[in-house]
């Protein structure tokens, strides 16, 4: 307790003396930048999966074939979830003109719980968003059945025995969208007029939701709390689970904002690193003279990490509430951009930037404290007498072990953490050796180079720990920038290029075989491009190898819900151009029956090229080895299959045919006469769950504009440490040289051939770097593949130069503005 | 300007026997720092002449002003009032930058902790005035002033490997190197011990008088004091010319 009050009254006065103030500016703008990312980057998450979860209806749906058990109801309620009850099933309704297949859904009152149905005007002409569904005794009906029953709003219709009067047309629900395979146009009625259908009986194919809506952290609660309730032919989704263009968006967003926010951690920590070490140098003497009055080395040693720990409380709480301010502003900005309300940032932000604070400091100021406490007491005397420095392998591995975990925590992703790791840790060693090279090469050619130059040179030389120092965290802070400004670049191009404009948002499924000719005329008659048709043959993966497929067998989610379905299956006798084949090797014409594999689903599955798969198709059974996995463009909203066989496996059995077309805005027309024309063919709007995911893309564009601003902050406080690290030697070189009659042009060109070196060596390392690790991350993690592009790096490179330079003089106008005797007492 | 007028007027009112005209002219030179508490007046309008070619010493105890004195003259610091002459020129009415230049054409410094720059070697050390002021054979020059003060051999050594009576020998060279008219020193054998600094004062009016500089020391040391044509003394900010 008595160091700890020394050590804060020390505080206050070197706070007053101004030295500690560059350490707590590093920690503030550290840990705000940080927690404005977290706060931010939670709420936009949380708006996301909810703007997501409008497409599922609500935030987590449990789904059955039997009634849902009660329990789980019990469990809603006592989180206080909003809950609804749907039950879907097939039937045959009844019009005043005629009969069709649909798919019922009954539902209780408050669905939907997140999202809203769209539904037709009076005159049909025109649609719009409704609160709710349908009243008892009322249906809403989707748009094909207004044609195949010829029921128009104000007549009724017959599901089973229980007669409704037709109230709207229904044009888009909320989570139709999600499973749209199979799907006979849409009958949406009260759950309470169920019962009177009399369709509810043993044996009727009645799929049970509960949908449930609430906080996060409740939800998650629910969910840890219902998924280990559950058993067979019960499962858990929620919109990750379900649509993988969805799911691919916001993971991929999640992604980058993760990798920004772990880029201002790793800027962060060199920030106080860089000031940490500067605060100790400034405590030398004094630490010095302590020893010379008495103190032990744990004193220096505990007053010193006392004095950082205070720093960094006072950082750190005063960055989490800069943060929060910070966040809430471009939350402001951002009103009207989310189409739902930002939900408020949870706690975690605050306490993670809190321990990122607590633990860079504790990392990165131990070397320094270390230094501190080995200074000899003879320096009271002689102040050339060197200061042991500690063992930087040791002292800095520890900051490093901090960071290296606090960066996959912050990713919250290990691979994603390990390869910025792993790429920063190479990035630093390459930063050190061709720093010491390139600071070498120039100290060898100073003799050559002109008066102020040659000073500034040798400046390089000197300081070659120093310079070498600037060189590597320079390096570092652009390389991070420019990494964030190449992935991002990339990124939001490669988002906004996913969808075209003219990419499918319509497929038409169910198409016979006999109906292929006339469906191609048709579209070729009213001008539209000439769409790709797919067959189709649903099928259940049986057995992989000798093993059985048991849905218990697998752990894994995914796995246990598909191994009980029927997957979609293709043929085809060439590789479509937006699959890649990336194991194993496409068939050759003749070759025996095959499959290739979608790379997911294998990994999921755990299937490897060469396996055997065996498919259960309309009852009969057929085997063929895996001889290829490929890489599928999910987000292209094009027909992709799981499994594709080569020709001759799947032709015998039952087929239908699948295509997706662009239908230009006002051509609704096309999608009626198709379905007037072939009634058994179901044509679904995907424009819905495009414009999701446009919205998703286009709204982390811009959040990632915003992150990527925090981390330029991050990275400009970098550049500001890493210069005022030499501030004190240039402010005292600076006026000797003007006591020795230097000219301000003189003093400046001698700083600038300085700065210039190491701002061109930090440059280059970190445009080779920034290169390298996009290259990795764009193609490992963030799944879009990297196009080099030349001027990134050159531009990196001459900003990288040309910002240090600038910045360096700027921080060091001090050395030439101001009368020299002043700085010489300062630091003699 | 009025300045070169004053100084005309000067040189014809105040010229000495020996027919010098004053080098350095000081009028109600003041220097003022605010503390917290109130303002403390380090030097109190001084107004004092120094002649070319003559040696002063500025005497005084620990804390009188006398640093702050040399280093107003030397235009090292700016005055709270007052006005200095350097050979003719008003060193306040320039720059922080024309001062500069001043000191390169006519002024050479010794300070008390040599203060050479660690980056550059003892003969860099020496080159660096005479490439700010751009002269020609930088380095034939410096390496001759080296060997003046018996340091031929360690051309190419850095300030830390050299002593402090070898360090402050390279300070004496460096501020001969330009061939100033004027040279201020403060304190120049206070960090050295007394054999070594009676070395280096030795070598400091020897290269003096070689050069016909003059010289304005700052010192406590009666002794060396003694050594100089004259003395100013500071009492507490208060400088009286003798």
């Amino acid at each position: 307790m008595r160091r700890l009050a020394l050590a804060l009254r020390m505080l206050r006065r070197n706070a007053h003396a101004g030295e500690a103030r560059v350490l707590a500016a590093a920690l503030f703008i550290a840990v705000a930048s940080v927690t404005t990312v977290g706060f931010f980057a939670d709420r936009v998450q949380a708006a996301l999966d909810r703007q997501a979860n409008e497409l599922l209806g609500g935030d987590l749906v449990v789904i059955a074939d039997h009634p849902i058990p009660p329990s789980f109801f019990d469990r809603a309620r006592e989180e206080k979830l909003a809950r609804v009850e749907t039950r879907t099933f097939p039937s045959m309704v009844a019009g005043p003109g005629g009969t069709s297949l649909a798919e019922i859904k009954a539902v209780g009152e408050g669905f939907p719980l997140r999202g809203r149905l769209r539904v037709a005007d009076e005159s049909m002409l025109g649609d719009g968003e409704i609160e709710g569904a349908p009243k008892p005794g009322r249906a809403w009906i989707a748009v094909p059945l207004v044609a195949r029953l010829s029921a128009k709003p104000g007549e009724r219709i017959n599901v089973g025995r229980a007669s409704l009067v037709v109230e709207r047309v229904i044009t888009r629900e909320p989570d139709s969208v999600l499973d749209y395979f199979g799907l006979a146009p849409r009958v949406l009625m009260n759950l309470a007029d169920l019962e009177a259908t009399q369709l509810v009986q043993v044996g009727s194919r009645i799929t049970w939701r509960l949908l449930v809506a609430g906080e996060a952290d409740a939800i998650g609660r629910f969910d840890a709390a219902v998924r280990p309730q559950l058993s067979r032919g019960e499962r858990v989704e929620s919109v990750r689970d379900a649509r993988s263009e969805v799911r691919v968006s916001l993971e991929r967003a999640q992604r980058f904002l993760g990798l920004a926010s772990l880029l201002s951690v790793i800027l962060a920590s060199v920030a106080v690193a860089l000031a940490a070490r500067r605060f100790s140098q400034r405590q030398t003497d004094g630490a010095a003279m302590m020893r010379c009055l008495g103190a032990s080395q744990a004193d220096i040693f505990a007053l010193g990490a006392w004095q950082f720990v205070a720093l960094s409380a006072i950082g750190c709480a005063a960055g989490t509430i800069a943060g929060y301010g910070a966040q809430a502003v471009l939350a402001h900005w951002l009103t009207g951009f989310f189409s739902v309300a930002l939900p408020a940032p949870g706690p975690w932000p605050a306490v993670k930037g809190a321990v990122i604070g607590l633990v860079l400091v504790l990392g990165f100021t131990l070397p320094p404290l270390l230094r501190l406490r080995g200074v000899p007491t003879l320096r009271v005397l002689r102040s050339d007498v060197p200061v042991a420095e500690p063992s930087s392998l040791v002292a800095y591995g520890l900051g490093f072990a901090a960071l290296a975990s606090l960066v996959v925590w912050q990713s919250g992703d290990f691979k994603l953490g390990a390869i910025a790791v792993g790429g920063f840790t190479v990035a630093l060693g390459v930063a050190a050796l061709a720093g010491y090279a390139l600071i070498r090469a120039v100290s060898r050619a100073r003799a050559g180079a002109a008066g102020p130059w040659r000073y500034g040179l040798a400046n390089l030389r000197r300081r070659t720990g120093a310079s070498l120092l600037q060189v590597i965290a320079l390096g570092l802070g652009i390389m991070a920038m420019l990494l964030l400004t190449l992935v991002r670049t990339d990124l939001i191009a490669k988002w906004q290029a996913s969808i075209p404009p003219d990419a499918p948002n319509r497929f038409a499924i169910n198409i016979q075989a006999d109906q292929l000719p006339e469906v191609k005329s048709y579209f070729k008659d009213l001008g539209l491009t000439n769409p790709d048709l797919y067959p189709m043959v649903r099928g259940r993966l049986v057995r992989i190898g000798d093993r059985e497929i048991r849905p218990a067998d697998f752990t894994d989610e995914r796995a246990k819900r598909l191994s009980e379905r029927e997957f979609n299956m293709s043929w085809a006798e060439a590789l479509r151009a937006d699959n890649k084949v990336v194991a194993g090797s496409w068939w050759q014409p003749g070759s025996g029956p095959a499959f290739s594999m979608e790379e997911g689903i294998a990994k999921t599955f755990g299937v490897k090229v060469g396996d055997t798969l065996t498919f259960d198709v309309a009852g009969s059974r057929f085997t063929a080895p895996v001889t290829n996995l490929r890489k599928v463009e999910w987000d292209n909203f094009k027909a992709n299959f799981f499994v594709i066989a080569n020709p001759g496996v799947l032709e015998a059995y039952p087929a239908s045919w699948i295509t997706s077309f662009h239908l230009p805005a006002g051509r609704e027309d096309v999608v009626s006469r198709l379905v007037a024309r072939f009634p058994n063919l179901s044509v679904i709007d995907l424009t819905a769950i495009m414009g999701q995911v446009k919205r998703i893309s286009d709204q982390v564009s811009r959040a990632v504009e915003f992150v990527f601003l925090f981390a330029i902050a991050a990275g400009l406080v970098v550049l500001f440490a890493a210069i005022t690290t030499t501030q004190d030697e240039r402010v005292f070189e600076g006026a000797i040289m003007r006591t020795l009659g230097a000219s301000r042009r003189q003093m400046v060109l001698t700083q600038l051939a300085e700065f210039l070196a190491i701002g061109l060596a930090a440059g280059a390392v970190a445009a080779a770097g920034a290169v390298g690790l996009a290259t990795v991350l764009s193609e490992r993690v963030l799944g879009v593949p990297y196009e080099f592009n030349w001027v990134v790096p050159v531009a990196g490179l001459i900003a990288g130069g040309l910002g240090v330079a600038v910045a360096g003089l700027l921080g060091t106008r001090k050395a030439v503005d101001s009368p020299p005797l002043a700085a010489i007492r300062a630091v003699s | 300007m009025d300045a070169t007028g004053d100084e005309h007027e000067l040189r014809q009112a105040s010229a000495p026997a020996a027919g010098q005209p004053d080098i350095v002219r000081v009028e109600g030179l003041t220097k003022q720092v605010s503390t917290p508490d109130h303002d403390l007046t380090i030097v109190k309008s001084a107004t004092f002449r120094v002649r070319a070619g003559e040696s002063v010493a500025i005497v005084g105890a620990s804390g009188s002003g006398k640093s702050t004195l040399l280093g107003l003259l030397a235009g090292l610091d700016v005055p709270t009032a007052g006005r200095v002459w350097i050979a003719g020129e008003d060193l306040f009415a320039l720059d922080e930058d024309g001062r500069a230049r001043l000191r390169g054409r006519l002024v050479g410094f010794v300070f008390q902790s040599f203060q050479l720059l660690p980056a550059l070697t003892a003969l860099e050390n020496v080159m660096l005035p005479l490439e700010l002021a751009g002269q020609a054979e930088a380095a034939a020059k410096a390496r001759a002033e080296l060997a003046r003060v018996g340091l031929a051999e360690r051309l190419g050594h850095y300030p830390r490997q050299l002593s402090g009576g070898e360090q402050q020998r390279v300070a004496l060279a460096r501020a001969f190197a330009t061939g100033p008219k004027l040279l201020f020193a403060d304190e120049p054998t206070g960090n050295l011990d007394s054999a070594t600094g009676a070395q280096v004062i030795d070598l400091l009016f020897e290269l003096n008088r070689e050069n016909g500089t003059t010289l304005v020391l700052v010192t406590h040391d009666a002794g060396l004091a003694s050594r100089c044509d004259r003395r100013i003394t500071i009492r507490a900010g208060e400088v009286s010319a003798g």
